[in-house]
């Protein structure tokens, strides 16, 4: 089952405060991810990889082309949706994890790794207890877990926000370098969650540069090529 | 349509000048339940005059606002008599103010400021009033021994939590925000922003909240509105318009402060 469809997708940036310079990252583009996939993004740096994650995430606004996502049993386009609609796909279709959290003053790690889940409708305690699971796996102390994470080291801020990341069990998902300067054991547990995320049925895109998690992960390679600069 | 796919408040084309200064010019927006829409923009963008407007402080030279009342079904309130825009405003709209002084009242006791606005609504019943109060000060966790204390004998911060209480007790659809964090210190603010993104969702009450802060309205807001010399000139859900900007005013907004 087709779960993204990418077709024509054309980014420039406008740089308004350089003189108006015209930055091209995606052209023509093209991506059909099914369910059960997972495709890796490959390319040099400034292919416009993760340009292309967040168009799809309706992140970025592209200047054409669609970005078809299945929501709902049927395909919308995230580009042209309105803003509760895109909302609305985030919290029930589409997650997007990155090594980044985003911190949120004084709310408790266990309850930002829940929040998707709670906000796709579960009940709190089967949340908490599918966000216990993830931190445990992940290997976050437990008795970290009561605390806003604003002052953990930054590997264990990045762990957090993989568990947050598949805590949904989003039929949809992008990652875009989850794996970035994680230690072996640790990146070996992060290649666990995206298998088992794809044999569920997941469509997944995923931006990694180390090999050994390309090789495990990818089922499929997706070349993009470096863009002349056209400006 | 069933309600929940309705907006609460539908404003159109409004203006407004100064003499010679045009502080709004052909404004409109949605607001749906539930939703936090930031207005962001620098001082004399027109933001703080629309929302004077919006709550009936200030009277528009031109427009429209449709707002979908729970009792009294849609009213026009630019053109509603005084009477019936005072009475939706009172049970069905809140104001915080970016000064708690302007929003409470200083020389009553912080029950007696959670208590009036539901006497203003009908309730009598002092010992229930005061249970309430006394519910409101643990939400917005002002210890309960302060009850009977003047709010001007309390901290900044916890007069703005005071005043988020004053103003959600009657449990309103519609909030109106100046500022909220504005004169606050940092580490204060951040409790503030985490208590209102919290009360907000589980009171599932509509925002519309004016800040020139880029930080506080990434944290809170669902969707932005960037205003500039009293017009909109971008608008959309708020990570977009934070992350890929597209005037040449967001751009230099957003360029202009660190790590939102």
């Amino acid at each position: 089952m087709r779960m993204i469809d990418v077709q024509a997708l054309h980014k420039t940036f406008t740089l308004h405060l350089r003189g108006g310079a015209v930055l091209p990252v995606l052209r023509n583009m093209d991506l059909a991810v099914q369910a059960g996939e997972c495709v890796v993004l490959q390319g040099p740096s400034g292919a416009g990889k993760s340009t292309l994650l967040r168009a799809v995430y309706g992140n970025y606004r592209p200047q054409s082309g669609r970005v078809l996502l299945r929501h709902d049993g049927g395909m919308v386009d995230i580009v042209t949706a309105n803003p509760r609609q895109v909302i609305d796909i985030r919290r029930r279709s589409l997650g997007y994890v990155t090594q980044f959290l985003r911190v949120i003053p004084r709310v408790p790690t266990l309850d930002i790794v829940a929040e998707p889940l709670l906000a796709r409708g579960a009940a709190l305690p089967r949340a908490r207890e599918r966000a216990a699971e993830l931190l445990e796996r992940l290997r976050i102390p437990r008795k970290l877990w009561d605390l806003p994470p604003a002052t953990f080291s930054g590997g264990e801020q990045q762990r957090i926000n993989i568990a947050r990341g598949f805590c949904a069990e989003f039929p949809i998902l992008l990652l875009d370098e989850p794996t970035a300067s994680l230690d072996q054991d640790n990146r070996r547990i992060v290649i666990g969650l995206i298998d088992e995320a794809r044999k569920r049925g997941s469509a997944i895109v995923a931006i990694v540069h180390d090999a050994e998690t390309r090789t495990a992960i990818a089922t499929r390679l997706a070349p993009m090529p470096a863009l002349e600069a056209a400006a | 349509m069933s309600a929940l796919e309705m907006p609460l408040l539908n404003v159109e084309g409004i203006n407004k000048s100064f003499g010679r200064q045009q502080a709004c010019r052909e404004v409109s927006l949605e607001l749906w339940p539930g939703e936090v829409l930031g207005i962001v923009g620098e001082s004399g963008s027109g933001k703080s005059t629309l929302l004077k407007i919006l709550a009936g402080r200030l009277p528009a030279d031109s427009g429209f606002i449709h707002y979908r009342s729970t009792e009294e079904g849609i009213v026009e309130l630019l053109g509603a008599n005084e009477a019936q825009r005072r009475r939706l405003m009172r049970r069905e709209w809140g104001f915080v103010q970016q000064h708690a002084r302007d929003g409470l009242r200083m020389g009553f006791s912080a029950g007696a400021n959670i208590g009036e606005p539901m006497m203003a609504l009908g309730q009598r019943d002092y010992g229930h009033l005061r249970n309430i109060a006394k519910d409101w000060l643990r939400a917005v966790e002002i210890p309960e021994e302060r009850l009977d204390d003047a709010p001007r004998t309390f901290s900044g911060g916890m007069q703005q939590r005071l005043q988020i209480a004053r103003n959600l007790v009657t449990h309103p659809r519609i909030v109106l925000m100046d500022e909220p964090t504005g004169g606050l210190d940092v580490s204060v603010q951040a409790r503030l922003l985490d208590l209102l993104r919290r009360l907000v969702h589980e009171h599932n009450v509509a925002v519309i909240l004016v800040t020139h802060d880029l930080g506080v309205a990434r944290l809170l807001a669902d969707r932005l509105m960037v205003m500039r010399r009293g017009q909109v000139v971008e608008a959309g859900l708020t990570d977009q318009l934070l992350d890929d900007p597209q005037h040449a005013y967001t751009q230099l907004l957003v360029s202009s402060v660190l790590g939102v």
